[in-house]
């Protein structure tokens, strides 16, 4: 089933195209990931689908649904989540917090009942405070479960990102390259909790330069440059595509 | 957070003892006045501590709940209860109107936006002297209900302390209610609020109008407290002393705002001896307080005592 459709999905930035005319599919319960030298348009590219930025022109369907143009907080409504490349975490929440806001459309939002402290409200809150500290358990932050999240590591809070996003229970997750800035230890260990995303049926779109990462994990990859898609496929088709490795290594002359 | 149901407690038992020390009216109505300013920042700590929006106006809804009391139960005969009512939702209604534009504004432009409002308020107030007196203001009856008249400094004394622990309490259980998280989390990143689903304009206007309608209400009843209105009340100095006291106590804290209103409301009298240069004193002691305790006076000592620990 094709969960997610784009189609000649463009972005201009006064006269720069950043994104030009990119189409892609991606299925239900695999793990797509988007790759391309820095500046071809990756982050420009998830920007659009997650509601950041609007396109200039092109659709995006979401099971055939148009969402194209929506602001975040109506695609999360209708099961996206995301991660992010420059880290955006409330400093003034906790960490628990921060992956409680994560499952904010789960939860009863009235002001009023809020403030008078219904039974009902504070019930659900107790439990989804104690599915927030099993989703940090689980991307291996059981360390932070007190922390503000304002006194964590830099490592620490790309994987708190995660578990708020994944809080939100999402149909489809885009992890904007979850490993950027961190060392090979801990590389490999969100390249472990990525894998067990994709084990647990989740539909992931991946952007990420740790290109072990992308070829061990991911079912389809698609190559952009210069905002255009240079490529799509599978691991093997796009390492050994002679256009992709001229784009990364030069071409030779 | 955990410590604050001992602090309300503390409070509490501040509130309940006071009477016994304070020597005579003159005290009472200072100690009403720091009540009354502290439920007012409370409600103005949700918009500009919490949710990390600002309003130079808010003195304009408390002035407008304060002469909807006045002018309604006076010129047209309503209960208090009724005019209260109107007022509040008056004032609510205001700033509905007023918070999907204004809340696409930011910063310096928000500040603008709000100060505006609340200037024409005042303005409105000062100049339609047919029905609130103009500048001289007018007179109101005082608050009676089911029967029951609240009279004397005393009685009005024992109905602000509650009303101040109840807000406090309501305050608190807003802030750690899924509405309040989604506040605070729009302040900390509104980026990663919106992509969690959190409708970040509609939550800006939301509190907005409840910090108008919280302020409101509290015009009213202070006009029945002090039994005379005068435009003064929704004032732009007002509005700015309203921000001060949430700064100096503590953006984000509860009983900063509190503190933050105790001690604005209680300096200039306290300054009064030094005779013409108490605007002076008032304004270097809010900047040193500013230099050297910039999170505001309840968060820094908090801090401080934490780490002793």
């Amino acid at each position: 089933m094709v969960l997610l459709e784009v189609s000649g999905l463009s972005k201009a930035f006064s006269g720069v195209m950043a994104v030009q005319d990119v189409s892609f599919r991606v299925e239900a319960g695999l793990v797509y990931s988007v790759i391309g030298p820095n500046g071809a348009g990756k982050t420009t590219l998830f920007n659009l689908i997650t509601g950041i930025y609007q396109p200039s022109s092109g659709e995006i369907r979401l099971e055939g649904e148009q969402i194209t143009g929506l602001p975040p907080h109506r695609l999360a409504q209708k099961g996206l989540a995301r991660t992010f490349q420059n880290l955006q975490v409330c400093m003034n929440l906790s960490a628990l917090e921060n992956v409680m806001l994560g499952a904010h459309l789960s939860l009863d939002r009235n002001l009023l009942k809020g403030m008078l402290s219904f039974p009902r409200i504070r019930r659900a809150d107790r439990a989804l405070r104690e599915q927030a500290a099993e989703l940090m358990r689980f991307v291996g932050l059981k360390d932070y479960l007190g922390s503000p999240a304002g006194a964590m590591p830099y490592g620490a809070l790309k994987r708190l990102e995660i578990a708020r996003a994944l809080a939100a229970k999402p149909r489809l997750l885009f992890l904007d390259e979850p490993a950027a800035g961190l060392n090979p230890k801990e590389t490999a260990q969100i390249d472990a909790l990525v894998r067990q995303l994709a084990d647990r049926e989740l539909t992931v779109v991946l952007v990420e330069h740790d290109m072990k990462m992308v070829m061990n994990i991911s079912d389809r990859i698609l190559v952009l440059n210069y905002g255009k898609k240079l490529v799509e496929g599978s691991a093997r088709e796009v390492r050994n595509d002679p256009e992709v490795i001229a784009a990364y290594l030069g071409r030779a002359a | 957070m955990r410590r604050a149901p001992i602090a309300l407690l503390a409070l509490g038992v501040v509130l309940a003892a006071l009477p016994l020390v304070l020597p005579n009216s003159y005290y009472y109505d200072i100690v009403i006045r720091m009540v009354i300013n502290a439920i007012v920042a409370l409600g103005l700590n949700l918009l500009i501590g919490f949710a990390g929006q600002i309003s130079l106006g808010h003195a304009g809804f408390f002035g407008i709940g304060a002469y909807a009391t006045a002018i309604l139960t006076a010129h047209l005969g309503w209960h208090p209860l009724q005019a209260l009512v109107a007022g509040a939702v008056g004032a609510a209604a205001l700033a509905a109107i007023l918070a999907r534009p204004i809340f696409r504004l930011r910063g310096h432009y928000l500040a603008m936006a709000t100060l505006g409002l609340g200037i024409l308020i005042a303005m409105v107030l000062k100049n339609e002297a047919a029905y609130t007196g103009g500048p001289d203001g007018m007179a109101v009856g005082p608050l009676s209900v089911f029967g029951y008249q609240i009279d004397g400094e005393k009685q009005w004394y024992w109905f602000f302390a509650a009303t101040l622990l109840v807000s406090i309490w309501a305050c608190r259980n807003l802030i750690d209610s899924p509405f309040g998280r989604a506040l605070r989390a729009l302040h900390g990143c509104e980026v990663a609020a919106q992509m969690a689903g959190v409708d970040v304009v509609r939550y800006k206007a939301i509190i907005f109008v409840f910090s108008a309608f919280f302020a409101s209400v509290m015009g009213s009843l202070t006009a029945h407290y002090v039994g005379f209105v005068t435009p003064n009340l929704a004032d732009f100095f007002y509005s700015i002393e309203l921000v001060t006291m949430v700064v100096v106590g503590g953006m984000a804290s509860i009983f900063g705002s509190v503190v933050g209103a105790a001690l604005l409301t209680a300096l200039p009298q306290a300054l009064a001896t030094l005779e013409g240069w108490e605007t002076v004193a008032f304004g270097l002691i809010l900047m040193l307080f500013m230099v050297f305790l910039p999170a505001g006076l309840v968060p820094t000592l908090a801090a401080r005592f934490t780490r002793r620990q």
